[in-house]
C-alpha cells in the first residue's frame, strides 16, 4: 500500500464500494463518509515545516476525523446525488405558488462576467460603477413595472421583503403618531408568510375570511377595520389563483381607516407589465425575484425579494441604495435617521440582479406582458383540459397562473391527494403542490408557468387523467404504494417529523441495539 | 355536558379541551403540539395552542375564557394519542371557566354531528 508523506495510505476505492445497490443509472448512493474513511487520504499534501509554535498551542491535537476521499471520488458522488435530483432543468416542475420557471441560460452567461461576478462589496465604488447602473437599472424597471415611488432592492428572499415592507409601514406610523396600531388583517388566502411576519415584528392577526368564490370578503375587510388596524397583507392574484377583482375598493377602504396595504407579490408573475400594483392602491409589494423574474431557486441558488414603496413609505426605506451624485453613482449608506437601517449587512444578491434584469432586458416590457399572459394561459388550458373529470373548487370563472383542484372526485377512491401526488412522481414528474391553500380540501395547485410548450402541457394532463381514471377504477394501489419508480420509495414522514434523526453516527460508534 | 366550536373542538363540563376525532382525521398524523402555561389566561377564541401535522399546522382557540390550569405533557413525547385517542389520553388543556355560561354558546353533540356530514 502506498503511503502520502502524511502517513495515511493513499489510493481509490479502499473503502465501500460506492455503488451498494441498484444499477450505476440509479445508484443507491452512500454518505461521503461510509465512501471514504478516516485511515485514508486522497490528497498528498507536504510535510507541515512551521513547528507549532507558531500557532500559538492551538495546533490539532487530535483526529481531523474527515473521509480521505480523491477530488474523482468526491466529484463522482456529488454528480450521482444530482443525478437523483429532479429539477427544472430535467423536466416540468408544476409547483403551484413556487413559479418553478425557466431559468435562460442568458442569465447565466451575464453573471459570470467578471465586471460582476468577481467584484467585492467593500471595493472603492468609483471601480464598480458597472455594478451600480445596473443596480439602478434594475430598480428603475421595478418601479416602472409596479408604478411605485422608491425600492429596496437588499431584501435577500419574498419573506424577508413582507418584513421590510412591514417595517417601512410601522416606522411611517411610528413617526406619524400612530405606533398604536397593532393590528394586521390577513385574508385566508393569503400566503402563509404574511401572517408569520406580522407575528414575527410582534403584530397581533386578524383573520378575513374569503367568499364562496375564493376571493377577499370586502364587507368582512370593512367590518374589520377599526383603529388599531395597521395594515392589511393580501396576496394577488392571491393563492386560489384568482385575480381579486374588488381590491381597489379594498385599497380605498383600508387607507380611509388610515392603515396601510401590503400585497404580497409573489404571484406578480401573472400580471406584470399588464397591471401596475401601484394603481391599484399598494403602499408596499415584495417582488421574488427567484419566481417572476427567473432567477433559480429551490435549491438552485439564492432568493431575492425587492419591495417596492409607495410615495408615503419611500422615506422609510432601508439603506443602502444607489443615488446619482455629481454626474457618478453612488452608494447611499448613511441617510437621515427616517431610513429603517439596514436590513443586510451589504448590498443584497447582487448575481440575482444581474440575472433578473437580463430576464427584462431580453423580453423587453411588451415581451414581459406576453410572458405573463402565456402563464396564464397554460394554466387555463390545463384547467379547461381537467376539469371535466377534477373537481374545481371555484368553478365558472378562469384562473390565473395557477390552476386549483380540491380532492372531491377522488370520493370513495382510497386515493388521497398525498397519494396522487406520490404516483405522478412515477410517471415523471415533479408533484404538485398539495394540501394548500388551506382553504381548499386536499388542495392540487398546478402552476405550469410560460415556460412549458402545448406538447408538455398536453402529456402532463394525458397523465393526470389517467391517474384519475385509474384511482377511480379502484386501482389504487398503485397510489397507496407510490412512488415505485424515484430513487426512493414513500418516506415516513410521520416519523421523520415525529423523531428526525439529525446528525450522522458512525455505525461502530452507534450503541447496539436492543431489539 | 361536552360541547363543540365550529374550530372542532371540544370542551368537557370539566373544562378539559382537545380537538375532534373528525378533525384529526382531516389533519392526519400529528407530529408536535404546542402547549399553553399553566396559569395562563385566555379569553374565548385566544389562540391557546397549536397542533402541528404533516399537512399543516393548525391554531387551537381558547372555546371559552378561564385560566389554564393543567396540560398534557404527555403529547410532547407522543403527539399521536391525539389521532388514536382524541377525546380521552389526546387532551390538550384543561380550563377554569371565568362564566360558564359561555359554553352555551356552543354546540351540543347533534348539532356538530351535523356540521361534520
Amino acid at each position: 500500500m502506498s503511503m502520502n508523506t502524511q502517513g495515511r495510505p493513499t489510493g481509490i476505492g479502499t473503502a465501500a464500494p460506492a455503488v451498494t445497490s441498484g444499477s450505476s443509472l440509479l445508484p443507491n448512493e452512500p454518505l461521503l463518509f461510509e465512501i471514504g474513511d478516516r485511515e485514508h487520504s486522497g490528497v498528498d499534501l507536504p510535510d507541515v515545516e512551521i513547528d507549532g509554535s507558531f500557532l500559538g498551542g492551538f495546533e490539532r491535537q487530535s483526529e481531523i476525523d474527515l473521509a480521505g476521499l480523491t477530488e474523482p471520488e468526491t466529484l463522482r458522488h456529488y454528480v450521482r446525488l444530482s443525478r437523483l435530483n429532479y429539477s427544472i432543468d430535467s423536466g416540468m416542475y408544476p409547483l403551484g405558488s413556487c413559479t418553478m420557471k425557466h431559468n435562460p441560460r442568458l442569465n447565466e452567461k451575464m453573471a459570470r462576467l467578471p465586471g460582476f461576478a468577481d467584484i467585492h462589496p467593500l471595493q472603492p465604488v468609483s471601480t464598480v460603477q458597472g455594478a451600480l447602473a445596473l443596480m439602478e437599472e434594475l430598480a428603475h424597471w421595478l418601479m416602472t413595472l409596479t408604478n411605485t415611488a422608491a425600492v429596496s432592492l437588499t431584501p435577500k428572499a419574498g419573506a424577508h421583503g413582507e418584513m421590510c415592507g412591514m417595517m417601512a409601514i410601522r416606522a411611517a406610523q411610528q413617526a406619524a403618531g400612530q405606533g398604536h396600531r397593532t393590528v394586521v388583517l390577513v385574508p385566508e388566502s393569503a400566503h402563509g408568510t404574511n401572517p408569520a411576519t406580522a407575528a414575527s415584528l410582534g403584530y397581533s392577526v386578524r383573520s378575513i375570511p374569503a367568499r364562496d368564490d375564493g376571493t377577499v370578503d370586502v364587507e368582512a375587510v370593512k367590518a374589520a377595520l377599526s383603529p388599531d388596524v395597521a395594515a392589511i397583507m393580501l396576496t394577488n392574484p392571491n393563492t386560489c389563483g384568482l385575480f381579486e377583482p374588488e381590491i381597489i375598493e379594498i385599497a380605498a377602504a383600508v387607507h380611509e381607516a388610515g392603515a396601510f396595504f401590503y400585497c404580497d407579490g409573489a404571484n406578480f408573475n401573472a400580471i406584470m407589465g399588464v397591471v401596475r400594483p401601484g394603481d391599484l392602491g399598494i403602499d408596499a409589494m415584495h417582488i421574488n425575484l427567484h419566481k417572476t423574474f427567473s432567477t433559480p431557486h429551490g435549491g438552485g441558488g439564492p432568493g431575492a425579494g425587492p419591495v417596492v414603496l409607495s410615495e408615503a413609505l419611500a422615506p422609510f426605506a432601508p439603506v443602502p441604495f444607489v443615488r446619482k451624485s455629481q454626474g457618478s453613482l453612488a452608494l447611499v449608506e448613511h441617510a437621515e435617521a427616517r431610513h429603517l437601517g439596514r436590513i443586510t449587512a451589504f448590498n443584497g444578491q447582487m448575481g440575482m440582479y444581474v440575472r433578473a434584469l437580463t430576464y427584462m432586458l431580453s423580453h423587453g416590457g411588451d415581451g414581459l406582458a406576453q410572458a405573463a399572459k402565456d402563464a396564464v394561459l397554460n394554466a387555463n388550458y390545463i384547467k379547461a383540459r381537467l376539469e371535466h373529470v377534477f373537481s374545481v373548487p371555484f368553478p365558472g370563472q378562469p384562473c390565473m397562473h395557477e390552476a386549483l383542484f380540491d380532492d372531491s372526485f377522488l370520493e370513495g377512491s382510497g386515493v388521497s391527494t398525498l397519494d396522487f401526488a406520490k404516483a405522478l412522481i412515477d410517471e415523471g414528474f415533479h408533484p404538485m403542490t398539495m394540501y394548500f391553500p388551506l382553504v381548499v380540501h386536499g388542495a392540487m395547485l398546478v402552476e405550469p408557468t410560460e415556460s412549458e410548450s402545448k406538447q408538455t402541457l398536453d402529456r402532463f394532463c394525458d397523465v393526470m387523467l389517467e391517474l384519475a381514471a385509474d384511482a377511480k377504477a379502484g386501482n389504487s394501489p398503485r397510489f397507496t404504494s407510490a412512488p415505485t419508480k424515484a430513487p426512493r420509495r414513500r418516506l415516513d414522514e410521520t416519523r421523520a417529523a415525529r423523531s428526525p434523526v439529525l446528525t450522522w453516527e458512525r455505525p461502530d460508534e452507534l450503541p447496539q441495539a436492543a431489539e | 355536558m361536552t360541547k363543540f366550536t365550529k374550530d372542532h373542538e371540544y370542551i368537557t363540563a370539566d373544562g378539559t379541551v382537545g380537538i375532534t376525532p373528525y378533525a384529526q382525521e382531516q389533519l392526519g398524523d400529528i407530529v408536535y403540539v404546542e402547549l399553553p402555561k399553566v396559569g395562563q389566561k385566555l379569553k374565548q377564541g385566544d389562540e391557546a395552542a397549536v397542533v402541528e401535522s404533516v399537512k399543516a399546522a393548525s391554531e387551537i382557540y381558547a372555546p371559552a375564557s378561564g385560566t389554564v390550569t393543567a396540560v398534557n405533557d404527555g403529547l410532547s413525547g407522543e403527539p399521536g394519542l391525539i389521532n388514536s385517542t382524541p377525546e380521552t389520553d389526546g387532551w390538550i388543556f384543561k380550563l377554569a371557566l371565568d362564566n360558564p355560561a359561555e359554553l352555551d354558546g356552543l354546540m351540543d353533540a347533534d348539532a356538530y354531528a351535523k356540521l361534520t356530514e
